[in-house]
């Protein structure tokens, strides 16, 4: 079986994602998962234009990355923390 | 303990969903599908092609074969603009802006004011273009909207002209129905292609298409806008 670069490329970002995923996951402070959520949909982005679907790409760089994201950092940054007990 | 267990639940569905998927008939290898099972040949023939004048076969589907979903999620979207401005906007004076805990530096409020044209011209090319590369109303009229939102977050006073932004989407939404109407007087159905279908590839052609399309970007960037500017200003007077 060989690889072409197509294949290595499509692995190499696979494997990328479900990395961020898990970082966004596990990570302590909620502004780093926003972050990272923000890098995933960058990443998928990736794959969107890999798979030769440009309009869809167009759309998830808008949504996923800029906007989602802009309204997660607004509301984190305007919620206060309560002291717990 | 509860990584290490979340691990192994993960690495267990991938496998299944793998093992499912690489033998499923439905779901071939990259490259492999013959379009023609899936999408009807009307809309990949090359001759319908140069009727409907469109270059971007995507708009072609969703503005010229299908402009009457379109309309209909435009509609979702009016409704769902309509249900955040009667939550957060239904009590003046009530509640002041959302204050957020830092506030923007002169690095943020010069540097976003610059991008802000950038990001604007960028979103109308998209919208513009529609027709001929990827892209369209619909992520072109979000980029209007994040442009909005980054002029909010670099000045806390800033207020948009939310009443001029309601305006426009109904001027918009409005006219994208008149023309559908226009469709059913000039032609057979609504939503019709009426204008001439002109040379595939340049800016005019493609008919309604791009009209269409402009108008769905102003609608869904004013509506977004207004969404924005209610989230961040809940219950301030206009």
């Amino acid at each position: 079986m060989t690889m072409t670069l197509f294949d290595v490329v499509s692995t190499f970002i696979g494997v990328l994602l479900i990395a961020i995923a898990f970082l966004a996951l596990n990570s302590n402070k909620l502004i780093r998962a926003v972050l990272y959520l923000s890098a995933l949909s960058m990443l998928t982005v990736v794959a969107f234009v890999l798979m030769k679907a440009p309009d869809v790409a167009v759309t998830e760089a808008v949504i996923g990355s800029g906007l989602v994201t802009a309204l997660f950092v607004f509301t984190l940054l305007s919620v206060k923390r309560r002291e717990t007990k | 303990m509860k990584n290490i267990l979340g691990l192994f639940v993960a690495l267990l569905l991938g496998v299944f969903i793998i093992l499912a998927l690489d033998t499923s008939a439905s779901f071939p290898e990259f490259g492999d599908i013959d379009l023609t099972e899936r999408v009807s040949d009307e809309y990949l023939d090359g001759n319908n092609i140069d009727d409907v004048g469109s270059a971007n076969i995507v708009t072609a589907i969703v503005v010229g074969y299908r402009g009457f979903d379109t309309l209909g999620e435009v509609t979702v979207l009016f409704i769902s603009a309509l249900g955040v401005a009667l939550v957060f906007g239904g009590v003046p004076n009530k509640q002041n802006r959302l204050d957020l805990k830092f506030k923007p530096n002169f690095m943020l409020k010069t540097g976003s004011k610059i991008i802000f044209g950038f990001i604007l011209v960028t979103s109308l090319y998209i919208i513009f273009h529609g027709h001929l590369s990827p892209g369209g109303g619909f992520p072109g009229g979000a980029m209007i909207a994040s442009a909005i939102l980054l002029l909010y977050l670099s000045d806390d006073k800033f207020r948009s002209n939310v009443k001029g932004f309601k305006l426009l989407e109904g001027i918009a939404g409005s006219l994208f129905v008149i023309i559908g109407l226009l469709g059913l007087v000039f032609a057979t159905y609504f939503l019709q292609n009426f204008l001439p279908a002109g040379t595939v590839g340049e800016i005019l052609s493609a008919g309604i298409i791009p009209i269409i399309y402009v108008l769905i970007g102003l609608k869904v960037g004013s509506e977004i806008s207004g969404i924005v500017d209610n989230f961040l200003t809940e219950g301030e007077s206009v």
